[in-house]
């Protein structure tokens, strides 16, 4: 009984503290989820006011909370959406591996951390936040831009990468050794494959089964239904994010519709308290020895980010102004670093890879949105329109002899 | 003379139509998928930039569609008139003290009488195109007419009351 009215205390007291945070937030501009690790932080063990009775609620939570946000992301993309994108969008999604994911591994292995924290490190420096940028593109109002379409294909690229990568991780962390590994990304693919297959020729029936009148009965399945999958796919070795990633993406039309309206607010609630839970793992004291080596792995990943923006947006035509838009847009990493970097803690590969991650996260996650303001300043814009007036002079001289 | 309006998807946000008018700008709408529209304008120095994004509701996208729908219309009537020689649009305005106000418009049997027909009428910036004879005028109507030169003097002259039964 007692635990119980702790538990109440500690829960309502952090919620509630999370929804100051959040004003806070939205009050500077800032994306909570900074605040919620920072939270986390102070919270968790070593941190100012450590929780003690509602830690394994709070872990149940998380674990929702991931699947809630991998669901209402599949559920924002559309089977059609995934693969109509794909092959327009395939080269710019390899340099956007190769440029973000090596500078990972790399630095992992210069820190002479093994293997799997290898495989860790890239994956978390990889991934772009697709809901922070998402948010800045429309914040800034750039939704109607012409490097959008070039910057939103790349964040589903890394978005349909991870419905493979996370299986290979998960396996491999379970310490199934390389085999294995290989043998849970046979299966992710064959099952995505069949998922997406399922879903453009059957979506509609599929989602005519599940009624969508009555608003009580359709959260009640689709909650349910995600959480099942979830499960099996978590017993199968296959990550339960990338189960509920897969049941969003086979939802479409109206259900898909309504089950984001009445899921967004169960998906903000838990995935705050899945970004409190890693901070809460995280030990602030462990936090001041990897701060330089975050500061300069976010630094050099952010450049690679520029990079990637740029080489695809020219791709696809874009000018100089709009060229470096994309590149800057894309650089806070988010929620999927998180979530690859809490698979690593749960199975205690390396020690330092928690309060890394939680570091570099929060440094790109707070200084991307700013930096992407950038092309948007006069002085940015009067210098992008000089250096395209002497371009257009240099290449006329020749012309004109 | 025709409009190409190219459409471009935007994963996990909705649709982007955009055109290039004849004068070099370029035009746009977003279409979110929860229903919002952004009016976008771009940039001339940037073309890959907007200049201005306005959101739009459902109710101003509808009246802004209707604003730039009527002077469309009455754009394609005046191609019309160039088209078919003899052929003349003209807008004829129904005066407040003329006999029609408050009725119907097959009362006044213009296209029998005049073989001009009445093919739009514009009401307090709205177009209702093609009305009925059902159709009951107001004061301050103006009617879009098509006709030859006599047919349209004689709708004229119904409208304003000059011709009795």
């Amino acid at each position: 009984m007692h635990g119980t009215t702790v538990l109440l205390i500690e829960v309502g007291a952090l919620l509630f503290a999370l929804g100051m945070l959040g004003r806070l937030g939205r009050r500077i501009g800032l994306s909570p989820i900074p605040l919620y690790l920072l939270a986390g932080l102070a919270f968790g063990h070593g941190g100012l006011l450590p929780l003690s009775a509602s830690e394994e609620f709070i872990e149940v939570g998380a674990e929702i909370g991931v699947i809630l946000l991998l669901v209402m992301l599949g559920l924002e993309y559309s089977a059609t959406e995934l693969v109509g994108n794909l092959r327009s969008a395939a080269p710019a999604g390899i340099v956007d591996a190769l440029l973000n994911a090596l500078p990972g591994a790399a630095f992992a292995l210069l820190l002479g951390w093994g293997w799997k924290a290898t495989l860790v490190l890239a994956g978390i420096t990889w991934v772009s936040s697709s809901g922070v940028v998402a948010k800045v593109l429309g914040d800034l109002g750039r939704l109607g831009n012409r490097e959008t379409p070039v910057i939103l294909s790349v964040l589903v690229i890394e978005d349909l990468a991870m419905a493979f990568y996370l299986p290979l991780i998960t396996a491999v962390l379970a310490g199934v050794g390389f085999v294995g590994g290989m043998q849970a990304l046979a299966v992710a693919v064959v099952t995505v494959i069949a998922v997406l297959v399922l879903a453009i020729r059957y979506g509609g029936a599929i989602s005519k089964a599940v009624s969508v009148q009555d608003a009580e009965a359709l959260l009640l399945s689709v909650l349910g239904l995600t959480l099942f999958v979830a499960g099996v796919a978590a017993e199968l070795n296959v990550s339960a994010a990338v189960g509920a990633f897969l049941v969003g993406i086979a939802l479409s039309g109206q259900v898909a519709h309504h089950a984001v309206e009445m899921l967004s607010p169960l998906r903000d609630l838990f995935a705050a308290v899945f970004f409190v839970f890693f901070g809460l793992t995280t030990n602030p004291a462990d936090m001041p020895p990897v701060l330089l080596p975050a500061f300069g792995l976010a630094v050099l990943t952010m450049a690679t980010k520029v990079l990637t923006g740029y080489v695809a947006a020219r791709q696809a035509g874009i000018a100089l102004p709009g060229r470096l838009r994309a590149g800057l847009a894309l650089m806070p990493r988010g929620e999927f670093s998180v979530v690859i970097a809490g698979l690593a803690v749960v199975s205690g590969v390396q020690p330092q890879l928690a309060p890394l991650a939680t570091a570099y996260v929060l440094i790109t996650v707070v200084s991307g949105p700013l930096l992407a303001r950038i092309p948007d300043y006069a002085w940015a814009k009067s210098w992008l329109r000089r250096r395209a007036a002497t371009r257009r002079t240099t290449e006329r001289v020749p012309a004109t002899d | 003379m025709r409009v190409r309006v190219e459409q471009t998807p935007l994963p996990g946000i909705g649709v982007r139509h955009d055109l290039v008018t004849n004068s070099g700008r370029t035009v746009g709408v977003v279409s979110h998928r929860n229903g919002r529209r952004d009016l976008v304008l771009y940039d001339v120095d940037d073309p890959d930039a907007c200049l201005a994004s306005i959101p739009l509701t459902d109710d101003e996208a509808a009246a802004l569609a209707d604003v730039l729908g009527a002077s469309l219309m009455l754009g394609q009537l005046a191609g019309l008139r160039q088209q078919a020689a003899g052929l003349l649009t003209e807008q004829i305005a129904i005066p407040a003290g003329s006999m029609f106000v408050g009725r119907r418009m097959g009362d006044a049997r213009a296209r029998t009488r005049t073989g001009a027909s009445i093919v739009a009428v514009l009401r307090d910036r709205e177009v209702i195109a093609s009305p009925g004879p059902s159709f009951v005028f107001e004061a301050n109507d103006v009617v879009v007419v098509v006709g030859t030169r006599q047919g349209l003097d004689g709708v004229t002259a119904i409208l304003a009351g000059d011709i009795g039964d």
